[in-house]
């Protein structure tokens, strides 16, 4: 690395292994961090990517991938996807909505840190206690629900969507919009007033604005967030237990299922294989993500 | 010719306030609708009238509040846990061992990108091999919950010991004879007492509202009870959602107040999410 013929190099480099006075213990400090999560996170990741190649006894296979065509598998793979990609495309847009809404305010206005703020629990809030709020709200005996129904409105007439998967897009979405404010945020504040002002002076309207010269900036940002939304609800298991408990729609229900003992399918080497089906899709997401993230950055 | 384009401005102003507090009525009413609906909920009998009869038999549920009792102890043991890990070994790493920043904070945030669901599967063996070995106590699971809040603490963390000197900090106490556990707590400790603070108020909020691990690895956590009660007696399980979710909310209301004042722009106020540079974790 030290440039050729530079004192340094008798100092830097060629560091006495042992015996030296520069031989040193401080890697020591650093023993009691590395061992537990070697124990906690490690070994657990490493326990599902080597061990969906192996059957009960041990012995190297490929059946637990074989598995995965089986058609119930395959149909909550496809619905996991659609209730992402739903969710991930209006949380995003519902999300940028907002977050304009907020970017155009005073930067250093107190609402504008109360909903920025907001938005930081709100993409917390999953979970049970998500499920619930719902539940409360519109479910069968839920105020909303029971004041539409006396209306005349009974929007369960044909089925109780909320305990399907439609209830899931629209439960999803109660975190999905704040993360998409949070993320998309810093790139509305990266639009430059002056870029406005230029366009105006070129002769220049609102719309062709947003077409030719913040649409196009803004895109990566927008589809970044998307991908990142994606991938949030496609490993979301709490919030879609708790709401449907009939069928295991959901991908990482699949895995519960596989794992449990309880439905006499117990199924470890299966569990792995979908899991490492779940990382792949969840990591080229964020692949996509993070290249997408520095070509926001280049302008923004 | 001026006169028409402040007129032009001034419309564009109107409609654009407009549209914003349109947005933010439409979202008030998205997320607060279905937290008011929690406190209706659970304060309305069968026949409709206002009653704190779900409130008041909540001690009447052994399992439930054992359950609360658990989940505040895993939440205690996690935060302690986490801190006694993480903070001298932030410190030590930036002080002795720079080269090994990048992989810190690599292991750190990986739990972000492997869904819990996933880190359960994997983690099914070794808590197995503990309840077996060791012992099969609800509070094992705050060693996975270490792992679950690593990357949100890091983050916090990080932003504190950046905005400090730590080396000159703690070269200056060595050279007074300061031994490195007095560098620890006396030093470094008290300059990010706001990044420590931070870091286990998040840890708490999420270790009360954790369902995943706990439900898959068959322990009854407060959610995990929430839900099997939920199918006995819905209102008292909804009044113990509503009385969590208050507390988890104070504690990040707490964390907005205790951060203060944003130190370096607006950008990195309010990280509550611990979002920055990956996706977060989800739900």
């Amino acid at each position: 690395m030290t440039t050729a013929g530079s004192p340094a190099v008798t100092t830097n480099v060629g560091r006495p292994f042992l015996g030296g006075r520069r031989f040193s213990l401080d890697w020591v400090g650093a023993v009691p961090f590395f061992a537990y999560v070697t124990i906690f996170l490690i070994l657990p990741t490493a326990i599902v990517g080597l061990g969906a190649f192996f059957d009960a006894n041990n012995a190297f296979t490929l059946d637990n991938f074989a598995h995965l065509s089986r058609s119930y598998i395959v149909k909550s793979t496809i619905d996991t996807v659609a209730v992402s990609a739903i969710t991930a495309v209006l949380g995003a847009t519902f999300g940028a909505v907002l977050a304009y809404a907020i970017a155009t305010g005073n930067p250093d206005g107190i609402l504008r840190r109360l909903l920025v703020s907001a938005s930081g629990v709100l993409a917390q809030f999953g979970g049970v206690t998500l499920a619930f709020a719902f539940i409360a709200c519109i479910g069968p005996a839920g105020f909303i629900y029971l004041f539409a129904q006396s209306h005349g409105f009974d929007f369960y007439k044909n089925d109780l969507w909320l305990f399907e998967i439609p209830g899931l897009d629209l439960v999803y979405l109660y975190f999905q919009i704040p993360l998409m404010v949070l993320v998309f945020l810093p790139a509305l504040d990266g639009i430059k007033p002056q870029w406005r002002e230029a366009t105006e002076s070129l002769g220049g309207n609102t719309w062709h604005y947003w077409r030719h010269v913040a649409g196009p900036l803004l895109f990566p940002a927008f589809l970044g967030g998307v991908l990142l939304l994606f991938a949030n609800s496609f490993s979301a298991y709490a919030t879609a237990n708790a709401l449907i408990s009939q069928g295991q729609p959901m991908l990482a229900q699949q895995i519960a299922g596989a794992l449990s003992s309880e439905v006499g399918a117990y199924e470890p080497g299966f569990a792995k294989s979908i899991s490492i089906e779940m990382i792949v899709i969840v990591t080229l997401v964020t692949v996509l993500y993070t290249l997408l993230q520095r070509r926001t950055a280049r302008w923004l | 010719m001026a006169v028409a384009a402040r007129s032009i401005q001034r419309t564009r102003r109107v409609k654009l306030q407009v549209f914003r507090y349109v947005t933010f009525a439409i979202a008030a009413l998205f997320f607060l609708v279905p937290i008011a609906a929690m406190f209706e909920f659970s304060t309305r009998d069968n026949a409709g009238a206002r009653t704190l009869e779900y409130w008041r038999s909540i001690p009447a549920y052994p399992d439930l509040t054992d359950a609360i009792v658990a989940s505040l102890q895993l939440a205690l043991i996690t935060s302690l846990t986490m801190l006694v890990l993480l903070v001298p070994t932030m410190v030590w790493v930036r002080l002795k061992l720079k080269r090994l920043n990048r992989i810190v904070e690599f292991v750190c945030l990986l739990p972000l990108t492997i869904p819990a669901i996933v880190l359960v599967v994997g983690l099914y063996p070794v808590y197995f091999w503990l309840a077996e070995n060791l012992s099969d106590s609800i509070l094992t699971l705050a060693l996975a919950y270490v792992v679950l809040v690593l990357p949100y603490c890091y983050r916090a963390l990080d932003s504190g010991l950046g905005a400090i000197d730590v080396k000159t900090l703690s070269e200056a106490a060595r050279s007074l004879g300061a031994s490195w556990f007095d560098v620890m707590w006396r030093v470094i400790v008290p300059n990010v007492s706001n990044a420590i603070l931070n870091a286990t108020l998040l840890s708490v909020a999420l270790v009360l509202g954790e369902y995943t691990i706990a439900n898959n690895l068959l322990y009854n956590n407060l959610q995990v009870e929430l839900v099997h009660l939920a199918r006995d007696n819905a209102g008292v399980s909804i009044a113990v959602a509503v009385a969590a979710l208050l507390f988890a909310f104070l504690l990040l209301v707490g964390i907005a107040f205790v951060g203060g004042r944003p130190r370096r722009g607006r950008s990195d106020s309010l990280d509550v999410t611990g979002l920055g540079k990956g996706p977060v974790q989800a739900t």
